[in-house]
């Protein structure tokens, strides 16, 4: 239980600093910490994530920060695109592609910095 | 293309790399809304709602399948709760272009963890 706690306050905090679920953090906590498996970790997880990224969105709001129209627009053709990812997980999801996805992640770092 | 089009395939996109390798939407949607005019710090609060969406729907179909352990889920959400507000403290305090750097100081060590997980295999 305080591992848990330990591990949401920290996940808290990476999710609002950088706009992200917090998952990266949660998940190998969960399994290297708290003795999950790697499936169960993700599962629970997207549970806490759920409640983060609400809290989330309802401080930033309180800032005049949140886009809704953009969040919607945005945010509900990805998750169809995330139930379409995950199911195509098993077939191809390769080493090439994935090596290719952090050629993207790098070159997107790149533009935000030189921007 | 107009920019409603292009948003909602952007967003698909995000969701279908974030659903295929298992990293959150937010990595992908931050620089999405960045490169669809948002600020940096508007992009990462919109994203957080953004997620929204696909963490529901990823819930429901992990529960169906009975991998989520719900009162651990309980505690590390309430718990981060303070984190959150935390954050949020120093985020709108900090200047964009240097959330920005530490957005893509980030993005730097996500790749890194991929190409990691990506030569093991």
């Amino acid at each position: 239980m305080p591992r848990l706690i330990l591990i949401g306050l920290a996940a808290g905090f990476f999710s609002a600093l950088f706009g992200v679920g917090g998952g990266i953090v949660i998940v190998p906590l969960l399994v290297l910490a708290a003795g999950f498996l790697e499936r169960g970790a993700t599962a629970t997880s997207l549970a806490a994530i759920g409640i983060t990224a609400a809290a989330g969105t309802v401080v930033y709001a309180f800032h005049g920060e949140v886009r809704v129209e953009y969040a919607a627009l945005v945010g509900l053709p990805a998750a169809a695109g995330a139930v379409w990812g995950s199911a195509l997980q098993q077939r191809v999801a390769n080493r090439t592609i994935s090596l290719l996805f952090a050629a993207l992640l790098l070159s997107v770092a790149v533009v935000l910095v030189l921007e | 293309m107009t920019s409603l089009a292009l948003a909602a395939l952007l967003g698909l996109a995000a969701g279908l790399l974030a659903g295929m390798f298992g990293v959150g939407g937010g990595i992908l949607f931050v620089p999405t809304l960045v490169f669809l005019g948002l600020a940096q710090l508007e992009a990462e609060a919109t994203s957080l709602a953004a997620i929204l969406p696909t963490v529901a729907a990823g819930v429901w179909r992990q529960q169906r399948y009975g991998n989520v352990r719900w009162r651990a889920g309980l505690v590390v959400g309430l718990a981060s709760i303070p984190g959150v507000v935390g954050a949020s403290f120093l985020a709108v305090t900090l200047d964009q272009q240097t959330l920005r750097r530490l957005f893509a100081g980030l993005l730097v060590l996500v790749a890194a963890q991929l190409a990691w997980r990506a030569r093991r295999k």
